[in-house]
């Protein structure tokens, strides 16, 4: 599937929620405890994306010219956000990662997740998803 | 009692919604909210008498100037302190800091000396002294933590020897609450001749402070977390350290006369008060002061003493939390954490419910070593919070930990 179609899927999987917050954090946060992430081995410091409060670990490998995604986080909503990144942006080709804009985030309501604030490291995340991509086109 | 509702009313930014529900505010630590005469004191300042202090002979200047130094007089008064000139303004409890760390480099810290810190300080009483020790071959020593999250004093006192030179300690930890039993530390620090620097930031919104009583050198403190603005501070030092500290930043201000070949400083608080202040900060610094005084200290130490009894008795039925510092006689704060749970995540969904908590390491990452965890979820308060805040946050929080778990 294109980053446009995994987003679309993501943003009417989130509606069905409408504006309850509870189940959609609760939704979030399944996603988190149910992804298989990062290999153990994998999660060494300099793969750690600092935000303030929690940590991801990213690693990046291509496979048939597709860029392969796989991390981790300490905070559960992290990860469960994490989970989305990686569900839009790996296995796809480096460019399409490069070019993606990730705006389904706005749409599902989880915006405050993006703020540039020191707490976060998604912002950090996904520049760094897309220098990975940067680096192998 | 206060009559909380009335104080309620004072903070307009209390009365809003956050996320749908009412805002509950419990990061005061981090910095409190202004009443609305604090607000009003810093805006009337630039609609009617905004001018630069100490310089002009006009109206404006004179008012300006009075009004500053009438400041000074109000913390002095707050502080119990005689001399009003041992009232500096700084920038904030950090510039304090720094200021007094610069001086004492130097002349007073010499290459291989030792500081003496304790386990929980703030990053802001360790990394000026950090800075100093990397460049004079210096040495940190910490004070370690009892069983309980309370300071081992004996232990300090094993810690000195003939190079240490001073101690920075903070008179109430900002991520525990727990209130140093300062006379114990003086009586310590007398017998050593050691330097004493206390950083009251998180002492000063809680409780009343006799500055002149504590007997230590240096004392210092920040507006915001008192009601006040930020970008202002205070740096309270002894008769002493006013004459003998060296001064390292020069300028406007802090003159008697200038040549291009010697400059004569003034003697004073000036003379650690170079270029133009926040004069309007400083100013409404005072009224926040003036706030705070006409409830009175130690009301606002009691209020927040029953809700940190109350919120802690309820917190301790919640058997998936863990209190740090729970034994300990405390100030308005309370540091938790849920087991299995990142405070990150904690912290997240309290804040959907309206109720703005701190997480994280809270600026004290060698106590979280210490202490060996990530981090914590704290909630601090101020004299506007009330039970009835404290009973939502805790259903709120029996929720989270559902979502969570």
């Amino acid at each position: 599937m294109s980053i446009q179609e995994i987003e679309k899927e993501i943003i009417e999987e989130f509606e069905f929620f409408g504006e309850d917050w509870e189940s959609k954090y609760e939704h979030l946060i399944d996603l988190g405890k149910s992804l298989p992430l990062i290999k153990s081995e994998l999660k060494t410091d300099d793969r750690i994306i600092q935000g303030c409060q929690s940590r991801v670990w990213l690693n990046a490998e291509v496979k048939d010219d597709k860029i392969i995604f796989t991390a981790d986080s300490d905070a559960i909503i992290t990860k469960g956000m994490v989970a989305l990144m990686i569900r839009v942006l790996s296995d796809q080709k480096p460019e399409d990662v490069v070019k993606a804009t990730m705006g389904f985030v706005d749409k599902i309501g989880l915006k405050e997740h993006l703020s540039p604030t020191r707490a976060n490291g998604l912002v950090s995340m996904i520049n760094q998803m897309k220098k990975e991509a940067l680096k192998r086109i | 009692m206060p009559d909380l509702t009335k104080i309620h009313e004072q903070f307009p930014i209390l009365d809003q919604k956050i996320n749908g529900s009412k805002l509950i505010y419990f990061d005061n630590g981090a910095t409190t909210q202004k009443p609305v005469r604090v607000i009003d004191c810093e805006a009337n300042f630039y609609r009617t008498t905004n001018a630069n202090i100490h310089r002009g002979v006009h109206t404006l200047s004179r008012l300006a100037t009075d009004q500053f130094e009438a400041a000074r007089k109000t913390v002095a008064k707050h502080f119990h302190v005689a001399n009003d000139q041992q009232i500096i303004f700084t920038a904030g409890t950090t510039d304090a800091i720094n200021i007094v760390a610069e001086g004492l480099s130097k002349k007073y810290l010499q290459e291989g000396d030792e500081i003496i810190l304790s386990s929980y300080e703030h990053h802001s009483n360790i990394l000026p002294w950090q800075l100093w020790a990397q460049n004079n071959k210096g040495l940190l020593k910490v004070i370690p933590l009892k069983a309980n999250h309370s300071l081992d004093y004996e232990a300090f006192e094993k810690l000195i020897t003939p190079k240490t030179k001073l101690i920075a300690i903070g008179h109430v930890s900002n991520t525990l609450g727990v209130i140093t039993d300062l006379e114990r530390v003086t009586t310590i620090a007398k017998k050593h001749n050691l330097i004493v620097l206390v950083d009251g930031a998180q002492a000063v919104p809680h409780m009343a402070v006799d500055v002149e009583k504590l007997e230590v050198d240096f004392y210092v403190c920040s507006a915001h977390k008192l009601y006040g603005p930020t970008g202002v501070g205070v740096l309270w030092m002894s008769e002493k350290w006013l004459k003998d500290l060296p001064q390292t930043r020069a300028g406007g201000g802090t003159i008697k006369t200038v040549s291009f070949d010697k400059t004569e400083y003034v003697e004073g608080a000036l003379r650690f008060e170079p270029g133009t202040p926040n004069i309007a900060g400083v100013i409404s610094f005072a009224e926040a002061i003036k706030f705070a005084d006409e409830i009175g200290m130690q009301t606002i130490f009691d209020h927040e003493h029953n809700l940190v009894q109350h919120a802690q008795k309820l917190l301790l039925e919640i058997p998936e939390i863990e209190i740090y510092g729970v034994d300990n006689h405390k100030a308005g704060v309370i540091s938790f954490n849920v087991t299995g749970q990142h405070p990150f995540d904690v912290g997240t969904l309290l804040d959907k419910y309206g109720i703005a908590v701190r997480t994280g390491h809270h600026c004290t990452q060698p106590l979280m070593q210490c202490l060996n965890i990530l981090g914590t979820v704290r909630i601090s308060f101020a004299i506007y919070n009330t039970i009835e805040e404290v009973d939502f946050f805790v259903e709120k929080l029996k929720k989270v930990i559902r979502m969570l778990s």
